[in-house]
């Protein structure tokens, strides 16, 4: 519980995340306002699941601890759920501006596109998600205590840490999967999008037992970020034409 | 603590989101009595119904040419535009968002109160309290109403020396005395041994600085920086010195009050900016943040955009910054030369009162300081945000004078008492048992 340890793991849980926004967003104000804009979203269908637990909550027996884990686990799905539902409600009021936008500009074609939209947003998702999961931890990490006193876990900042990363990634990459299959039709992908958001939140149940949860999550980050390389567009090609171009430049500097 | 009348009133009026394109309209207006409301639609049309046959044409060409230009160009630098009111607005947060956090002075309640909050929250009876703040917030409101209207009467009247007092009075008493008690404060919370001669020095320089900068000339971010300052520093001592149901109700009520002040054709806020509109001359700069270089009155070849590029490159001290930015908006301007009004549209910007600073800040700090809670304050903030944007996109539609407090407020406020209730014990469960959603 030092500074080393706040930094270390707030680095870790926002590291990437702020890098995408300084290098990717910050320059273009439209792509911030929908970042800001897919931060909100995510904070409704929070906002909405909490109130459903809550109610199931406050109907139940306090004192029946079993119950009232069922129903924490009832409302981690719920909420998943939910954030999908406003993923998509999201899309659909992005496909609406880039109607509004495109109709009212000179060019054809509107200022900003429907896959980085759909990174932006995704990344808009992530980035909340990873803030309310992370933001309370960090300030505790800063404070004097003794990590897993009472015989919980002593590795519970890095594991928290590296979760959130996932989770903000993932995030990104579900964004460009979800908004690629409701472009595209493809129903089974968003079918998939959602399973595996399922998926990951039950891994996430088997803490602490860090080994079940917190590898599969990763894998399931590398081949979420592979997919939605190859579903918006990357190739191979296109890989190794960035590391030539770059050895060119290179060479020729 | 008896804060001067002049703090009350200044903020309140600085509760208004403007849009800085209308005073040119005046010019393609052939009657200038036409109230301002009608002229957002009235303003492509008025040229055709003009009745003189001469200028009639040509004015249809000017208007409908830039028509479906300028409504992308609308949309298009309004993305730019809320940015540019995005980060003024965050930075004012965070400065009182840290403060709150890091300097238990503003979170300590003393037992003294505000003269305007004269009513003693009881916390042992509900009833009371609830009772009590709210006539806390009626003599609140209706002091500021109060104020307002001295304000707009004395605007009318053109008592331009009386008003000019009264807000050097005020930002003397921020940028001096407010800012004293500040770095006090601060320097009690990390122990800093400081001597008054040193003390002196700064607070000297700090607030003639500021003297100039907001009421004279001065570069446009150190204007920008130090309005943020005293909002920020406004902001604080409301969140001091308001008591803690009253301070909900307040901000509730005085998000009210500004919608009904800016709208209302009666409301005092709404004349006030059409007044100023009507003389063709800006809103006094210590009450308005501007996004872009303001232009004075009397400013010669407001259609020359050439020397006006010259004015705009000469005025102000750091040369570095202020040559990228005109630069920035030099080029914007010659892309976009066919018009010397759109130029004036892209130089101008957006301007948003204090008061929505102010408020802003009190909600998000009373967020901060109640509860070690994060979660709550960041939910707040991006309500705010998205408040703001919402705000702003209605601004680009409508172009005339909104209230920017209702719509974030409101959501604020929603966002606070939810989160704050129902989404805290849930994150709290999830935190306990790391399960991640």
């Amino acid at each position: 519980m030092t500074v080393a340890v706040f930094f270390g793991c707030a680095f870790i849980a926002f590291g990437p995340a702020f890098s995408l926004f300084v290098f990717t967003i910050a320059r273009d104000p439209l792509r911030v306002i929908i970042l800001i804009a897919g931060a909100f979203f995510w904070l409704l269908s929070l906002l909405l699941s909490s109130l459903v637990w809550f109610i199931s909550i406050k109907a139940s027996n306090s004192q029946d601890l079993r119950l009232q884990r069922d129903l924490l686990i009832f409302g981690v799905f719920f909420s998943v759920l939910l954030q999908e539902v406003f993923r998509f409600a999201y899309y659909r009021l992005l496909r609406k501006a880039t109607e509004g936008l495109a109709a009212i500009s000179d060019e054809d074609t509107s200022a900003i596109s429907v896959r980085q939209m759909a990174y932006v947003a995704g990344l808009g998702f992530g980035i909340m998600s990873g803030a309310f999961s992370m933001i309370n931890v960090l300030s505790d990490s800063l404070g004097p205590g003794t990590v897993g006193i009472f015989g919980d876990s002593q590795y519970y900042f890095i594991t928290a840490a590296l979760m959130t990363l996932a989770l903000t990634l993932l995030h990104t990459f579900w964004g460009v999967l979800f908004f690629e299959g409701c472009e595209k039709s493809r129903w089974w992908v968003i079918a998939a999008v959602v399973s595996l958001h399922l998926l990951v939140a039950g891994l996430s149940l088997l803490n602490p037992l860090y080994e079940g949860s917190l590898p599969p999550v990763y894998v399931i980050t590398l081949l979420m970020g592979v997919w939605a390389f190859f579903s918006s567009g990357g190739s191979l090609h296109s890989l190794s034409a960035v590391c030539t171009r770059r050895k060119a430049e290179g060479e020729s500097s | 603590m008896n804060t001067s009348d002049s703090e009350e009133d200044s903020y309140n009026e600085r509760s208004a989101l403007v849009q800085c394109e209308s005073p040119t309209i005046p010019s393609y207006n052939q009657d200038h009595d036409v109230s301002l409301p009608q002229q957002t639609d009235t303003k492509r049309r008025r040229p055709v119904s003009s009745g003189l046959d001469e200028p009639g044409p040509v004015e249809r060409e000017r208007a409908s040419t830039p028509d479906g230009e300028e409504e992308e160009l609308t949309l298009k630098y309004g993305a730019k535009h809320v940015i540019m009111l995005f980060i003024p607005v965050t930075l004012c947060m965070v400065v009182v968002v840290a403060t709150i956090k890091s300097v238990s002075f503003y979170t300590e309640k003393s037992s003294q109160r505000l003269i305007y909050t004269p009513f003693e929250e009881d916390p042992n009876s509900v009833g009371q309290r609830l009772l009590n703040s709210f006539l806390n917030t009626i003599v609140m409101i209706s002091v500021i109403v109060f104020m307002t209207i001295i304000l707009v009467v004395l605007y009318k009247y053109r008592c331009y020396k009386v008003i000019h007092g009264w807000l050097i009075l005020s930002s003397l008493m921020l940028l001096f005395w407010f800012s004293f008690m500040y770095l006090g404060e601060v320097f009690k919370t990390y122990n800093v041994a400081m001597d008054y001669p040193t003390l002196v020095m700064i607070i000297w320089n700090f607030g003639v600085v500021g003297m100039i900068c907001i009421h004279w000339k001065g570069p446009l971010r150190l204007q920008q920086a130090y309005l943020i300052v005293i909002s920020a520093l406004m902001a604080l001592i409301f969140i001091k010195y308001l008591p803690e149901w009253s301070a909900w109700v307040i901000l509730g009520a005085i998000s009210i009050y500004d919608l009904i002040a800016v709208l209302c054709p009666k409301g005092p806020l709404r004349m006030l900016v059409e007044t100023a509109q009507e003389r063709n001359e800006p809103i006094f700069p210590a009450l308005i943040y501007s996004s872009a270089m303001v232009w004075m009155v009397g400013m010669a070849d407001s259609s020359n955009p050439g020397s006006a590029d010259g004015r705009r490159r000469n005025e102000g001290g750091a040369r570095a910054q202020e040559e990228e930015e005109s630069e920035d908006d030099a080029a914007h301007g010659r892309r976009r030369r066919y018009s010397a009004e759109e130029d004036l549209e892209e130089d101008r910007g957006v301007k948003l009162g204090l008061g929505d600073f102010i408020f802003y800040s009190v909600l998000v700090g009373k967020a901060a300081a109640t509860g070690g809670d994060w979660n709550t304050t960041l939910a707040c903030f991006v309500a705010i945000l998205i408040g703001l944007c919402l705000t702003l996109l209605l601004l680009a539609i409508f172009k005339k004078a909104l209230p920017a407090l209702p719509i974030s407020i409101t959501f604020g406020l929603v966002f606070y008492f939810s989160t704050d209730n129902l989404v805290r014990p849930f994150m709290d469960s999830l935190a306990a048992h790391q399960y991640y959603i």
